[in-house]
């Protein structure tokens, strides 16, 4: 189970609706299964933002660097999902890190949606949805 | 002397949670081949089915992306470092 601090759910649902129509992306620090802070992050692909997202190495870093700078954990991701339900894609599949939980949230013009937490089977043969606590 | 070789959170259930590891190797890809015989279960986070790097795992000498240099075979010794550092991709639909 992936829990969510107080806001944090808030926070990744207001990313979503505010870089609508393109996905948005950030990541999830905290300590075991709790995540403290989303940590927004730019989309930096260049294969379309309304369908993809690509977080840089030097991005990446700085949210290793985050976590480490507050004695907590890089503990996964989040992205939206314009127009699509929260489920991941076989592009996410074939992208994904082990361990790292993945949050996906649905958004659409008005609102942001359902969100959901994923982890990679070790096998990288698919996702294993879990479920998600908001404190 | 062996090189060390800097593993992002990701990958650390599989280094024993280290986040540095060594390995001998005079290039890229002998370090990161004798790496994966120590640690296996990085194999394939790290390549593909066709043996290539996944285009989402960047490997950094010191401050240089390998793509930039030799690529596999930029040489490597025990002055440098290595870095795995992630690219984190994805997309709501598979076109």
């Amino acid at each position: 189970m992936l829990m969510l601090r107080g806001g944090v759910q808030d926070g990744i649902r207001r990313h979503s609706v505010d870089s609508y129509p393109h996905e948005c992306c950030g990541a999830l620090i905290g300590r075991g299964n709790m995540v403290d802070e989303a940590l927004a992050l730019p989309n930096m692909t260049e294969e379309g933002p309304r369908t993809r997202f690509l977080i840089r190495p030097i991005d990446y870093q700085v949210a290793e660097r985050r976590a480490t700078e507050n004695g907590c954990e890089l503990i996964g991701f989040y992205h939206s999902h314009p127009d699509h339900p929260a489920r991941p894609s076989e592009y996410d599949l074939e992208h994904a890190w082990p361990t790292f939980a993945y949050v996906i949230v649905t958004v659409d013009s008005s609102r942001a949606g359902a969100m959901t937490s994923w982890r990679l089977r070790t096998d990288r043969s698919a996702f294993v949805e879990e479920p998600i606590s908001v404190e | 002397m062996a090189t060390k070789i800097m593993i992002p959170t990701p990958l650390r259930v599989y280094t024993g949670k280290q986040d540095v590891v060594e390995a001998e190797g005079s290039t890229v890809g002998e370090l990161l081949a004798n790496m994966t015989n120590q640690y296996s279960e990085l194999q394939k986070h790290l390549y593909g089915e066709d043996g290539k790097l996944r285009s989402f795992v960047n490997i950094y000498v010191n401050d240089d992306d390998i793509r930039y240099l030799e690529k596999e075979q930029t040489p490597v010794g025990p002055e440098d470092t290595v870095s795995i550092i992630p690219s984190v991709a994805g997309g709501g639909s598979s076109r």
